[in-house]
């Protein structure tokens, strides 16, 4: 696969995956306010995935659409993270997900700004400024539920110590990755691995949260090797009416 | 309710606005979260440049029931608006 395809669909997919979680949020918060911010959260990575796979169908030059690619392909296609494809959990556990993929988003989308494809920069751009405020309010919530009551303070370590095994896959490296760095357009993933532990060491540290000390690190999400049954799961409710009823459209 | 957070009102200065307007309440723990729970709740469709919140336990309000002599006073003196004055273009907004 083209290097460049396999990076518009891992960070299209990751953003797809993400944003379908989030959006199962919607009607179901604790409070309006939040409930409203995770759509309005959604619906940002919605439309980040819509640039993310438009150009990876414009690129492939096989008159795929986003919504082709997003709705009619299967598990073993998807290039998102692990992460992201768990059930949301409590609303604690969505937070800290949430909190932990905004960390390494806006650290990677702060590096392909400055990429050589001059259409991988511009997506980058306008998604940047929409993850600031991603990573910033999640980042409060995780301060503010760490450094909270009993019981909101230890839904959150369990929280962390569940998600921590899913991180390292975001800094896992493969030949594809590294043909783009070569070419200017996208950062080695192991290398953001020193900004994002300084970042989410600091939120969680506020968070009076314990980092897990084992490293180990669950794969198959970016390569599309292994995903978790989870994923089958998502796609059954986000594929089937464009499975049962090919090309309805509102 | 014990447990709810505090309310707060918010004004938004719109696109064109010369002035924040209030456009609602909502409930947060403090005033940074006010803010950005305004953001998300009252500026989704490009409305805002400029978010205020205040506490609402902090606003003082006139009383409904002193509505008579505070308001109907006014109500017959027309000498009071400003409507006599020609105003030059150049002033500006006033």
């Amino acid at each position: 696969m083209d290097p460049l395809f396999q990076l518009l669909l891992r960070m299209g997919d990751n953003t797809l995956v993400l944003g379908h979680r989030v959006s199962e949020w919607c009607g179901h918060a604790p409070v309006l306010e939040e409930d409203i911010a995770l759509a309005n959260t959604a619906l940002d990575l919605i439309g980040q995935t819509q640039m993310w796979l438009g150009l990876a169908g414009e690129m492939e030059n096989k008159g795929r659409s986003a919504d082709d690619i997003a709705f009619l392909r299967d598990i073993w296609d998807f290039r998102n993270l692990l992460l992201l494809e768990l059930p949301n959990g409590d609303f604690g556990q969505t937070l800290m997900r949430q909190f932990l993929f905004d960390a390494w988003h806006s650290i990677q989308l702060g590096h392909l700004i400055n990429s050589s494809d001059p259409r991988v920069a511009a997506i980058a751009e306008k998604a940047a400024k929409e993850v600031a405020y991603h990573v910033e309010r999640s980042a409060d919530t995780v301060v503010g539920l760490g450094d909270g009551t009993d019981e909101s303070h230890a839904r959150m370590q369990a929280a962390l110590d569940y998600l921590w095994p899913y991180v390292g896959e975001m800094f896992q490296s493969d030949a594809a990755d590294l043909a783009l760095v070569k070419q200017g357009i996208a950062p080695n993933p192991a290398s953001l691995r020193g900004d994002f532990d300084a970042l989410t060491r600091r939120v969680l540290a506020q968070a009076t949260l314990t980092i897990p000390q084992d490293n180990y690190a669950q794969k198959g999400g970016k390569t599309g090797a292994r995903h978790t049954e989870h994923l089958g799961h998502i796609l059954c409710q986000m594929q089937w009416l464009q499975r049962a009823y090919p090309g309805e459209t509102w | 309710m014990k447990n709810e957070w505090p309310l707060w009102e918010i004004f938004i200065r719109g696109q064109h606005g010369m002035n924040h307007r209030h456009v609602g309440s909502l409930h947060a723990l403090d005033a940074k979260m006010a803010i950005k729970n305004a953001r998300d709740v009252y500026t989704r469709r490009n409305e805002g440049q400029s978010i205020w919140v205040v506490e609402a336990n902090h606003i003082s309000a006139s009383s409904p029931g002193e509505k008579g002599p505070l308001f109907d006073p006014s109500n017959s003196k027309t000498y009071r608006h400003p409507t006599f004055f020609n105003i030059p273009d150049d002033v500006g907004s006033m």
